[in-house]
């Protein structure tokens, strides 16, 4: 079975700070890890090569920095690793992001299943995993809990669910996001850190994964900041009153000037 | 201090380091009480390949030595000395077969031990033989193409856990010394079988039981060795794995030293916290210093001894006692800068204190390690006489 995961460097949710004057997160000094949820999807993709063989791939859009994240991946049981990385991905939003993976899993070429987290834990989407999959043309799943059994052709998991879960198949090649009841990820073992310091990280660009430079980065991306902006905690509070078209009158009359 | 570690050494304290954090600390003080053995963390030691770390390569290890041993067993007993105990038992169990086995014992057991799907043991202490290993009642007598052990081995280290034995029994009592011979037994060998769990004052989590043998008969190639030549064996063991032990002393030193620092700076009385007293300061102080020099000399033992296989004893008893006295002295110290808090059990403190006691006995009580480096010396000057 080949397994691709899904994996993001983000800033450690333990030590996030904001740059007052510009609102927007400050990344100095603040500790880089992989996205926990990610975590989550490696141990599973290392479980299901342990069970039934295969390879486990873990690819990352990001700076350069991600390198390091990706070794860890390696030490943790991932086999090859795979950076996509140019300035041109830079303020990629997730349609831009979802785009940009999906050219690099063309390149890729060859997999059974791709494993997503849930969502990033700093921009919180939760898009990426589902996008990735349309582009893609594949089964998806969200939120998985459990990979019951799979086989040469399907895949069988539960889906957590608010009120329970739902039993799930689908056709290989899919993919699947999890949540972090789906197992209890493994501490780096000393022969895999041996192998992540001295393995080949394929570096890929734009021009290698012959992607549209139109649809890449902040250009390609659907979904544009204006500003970013903390809520004052003890500003003034109301209460709306009247129907309800009158309270949406009185709240656009409210928040029009912040924009 | 920066001792200069390579990468890979360094890396075998970070992988140790991160199985302390997250897996041991959080869990010692259940298992202080319950007294459950810690299989989880020990299968997670396994997973991380730190059970081969001082197996040759071709047995499936790592290739190190002592000193790769010592980096991690220092952290594990950061966190709790009982978890380390567990953990290093199954080296101390496993060394005879390393160090004067046959290739074909080595082939079928290092492989095992190294990859931690089994478990080792080391079985020389009985009720009449502690310190005076002369005393050993254990017997092995040749019948046909078998062996059979008959008596009793008192307080085993992992005993009941552990699935491979090395035993040491007499063949030949009237040989005196040359009439030992070491064996190794496994769990389901017919005839053996384990007395009840003994309750210790510290060091709780690990197993301690008896090892019975009773008319328990064993394949002829399972002797360690040749026949006759137990006690050098083990002699040859203990010197390669006593720095294991004087580790544990460092380990747990360092982990009650960081417990009594961080009290003190958040401790507040008259107005001040208590580190800004300098009878305070003293002692946390002193603790360092102590903790420092425990560590510089077990180092330099594991290398000594890594480079120098003829002439291990004198460094292995030295870093043993010099080790082991400081983490006594270094916990009781501990318990003392947190005072009515640390005779408490809600903080690691007096457990770091029970636990420091064992040291200064297994492996040798620091007494007969005394006695060692002492005949050493008069060997020494001797030829340089």
């Amino acid at each position: 079975m080949k397994i691709i995961v899904c994996v993001k460097q983000v800033p450690d949710a333990k030590d996030v700070r904001l740059d007052p004057k510009t609102n927007t997160l400050s990344r100095e000094g603040v500790q880089a890890i992989m996205n926990p949820y990610d975590r989550h999807a490696l141990e599973e993709a290392v479980r299901l090569k342990e069970q039934h063989g295969g390879t486990v791939t873990v690819l990352s859009m990001g700076p350069p920095q991600a390198e390091e994240m990706l070794r860890e991946a390696v030490s943790c049981g991932a086999d090859e690793a795979v950076l996509v990385s140019d300035r041109a991905f830079a303020g990629a939003d997730t349609w831009a992001t979802t785009y940009t993976l999906a050219m690099a899993i063309k390149k890729i070429d060859d997999f059974d299943l791709i494993l997503c987290g849930k969502q990033a834990i700093d921009g919180d989407t939760a898009q990426v995993g589902p996008g990735l999959a349309e582009r893609l043309d594949i089964p998806f799943v969200a939120y998985v809990r459990k990979i019951n059994d799979c086989t040469a052709s399907t895949i069988r998991a539960e889906r957590l669910m608010d009120d329970g879960y739902d039993l799930v198949e689908v056709p290989l090649p899919a993919l699947f996001t999890v949540v972090k009841e789906i197992n209890e990820p493994r501490i780096p073992s000393l022969k895999g850190k041996m192998k992540a310091k001295k393995i080949d990280i394929t570096k890929l660009t734009a021009v290698d994964i012959e992607a549209d430079l139109e649809q890449l980065g902040l250009k390609g991306s659907t979904t544009q900041v204006v500003k970013v902006f903390s809520p004052e905690l003890r500003g003034e509070r109301s209460m709306l009153a009247g129907t309800a078209s009158e309270q949406v009158a009185q709240l656009y009359a409210k928040l029009s000037p912040l924009l | 201090m920066d001792y200069f570690l390579s990468e890979e050494q360094q890396m075998i304290v970070d992988v140790a380091r991160q199985i302390t954090d997250e897996m041991i600390v959080p869990q010692r003080a259940e298992l202080d009480e319950t007294e459950d053995y810690p299989r989880d963390i020990l299968n997670a030691i396994a997973k991380a390949d730190l059970y081969g770390l001082y197996i040759h390569e071709e047995y499936g290890g790592l290739g190190g030595g002592c000193f790769d041993i010592v980096l991690a067993l220092e952290q594990f007993a950061r966190g709790c000395t009982g978890v380390a105990t567990a953990f290093a038992a199954s080296a101390l169990g496993a060394y005879p077969i390393l160090i004067s086995g046959s290739e074909e014992l080595k082939q079928k057991y290092m492989p095992l031990i190294a990859s931690g799907e089994k478990l080792a043991a080391f079985a020389l202490t009985e009720a009449n033989a502690g310190s005076d290993a002369s005393g050993i009642q254990t017997t092995a007598v040749l019948d046909g193409d078998e062996w059979v052990l008959n008596g009793t081995k008192q307080w085993i280290t992992n005993a009941g856990e552990a699935q491979i034995y090395t035993v040491i029994a007499i063949t030949d009592k009237s040989k005196g010394p040359r009439g030992a011979t070491m064996f190794v037994v496994e769990d389901t060998d017919p005839g053996f079988s384990y007395g009840v769990k003994e309750k210790k004052l510290g060091i709780r989590c690990s197993s301690t039981r008896e090892l019975i043998f009773k008319d328990c008969r064993i394949p002829k190639d399972r002797v360690i060795g040749r026949i006759g030549m137990g006690f050098i064996t083990v002699m040859k063991t203990l010197d390669q794995s006593r720095p294991g032990i004087a580790i544990l002393g460092v380990g747990l030193g360092q982990g009650a030293l960081d417990e009594a620092v961080t009290y003190a700076k958040q401790r507040v009385q008259f107005g001040k916290p208590i580190i800004s007293f300098q009878a305070v300061q003293h002692i946390l102080a002193d603790m360092a210093i102590q903790v420092e020099a425990g560590r510089a000399l077990v180092y330099s033992a594991a290398k000594h001894i890594d480079a120098h296989k003829n002439d291990m004893s004198k460094a292995s008893s030295m870093c043993k006692v010099f080790a082991t006295d400081m983490a006594m002295k270094v916990t009781v110290d501990a318990v003392q800068v947190l005072a009515g808090y640390g005779y408490m059990r809600d903080y690691p403190v007096e457990k770091m204190m029970r636990d420091a006691k064992i040291l200064q006995i297994y492996e040798g009580t620091n007494q007969i390690q005394r006695n060692v480096i002492g005949q050493e010396l008069n060997k020494e000057y001797m030829r340089s006489a």
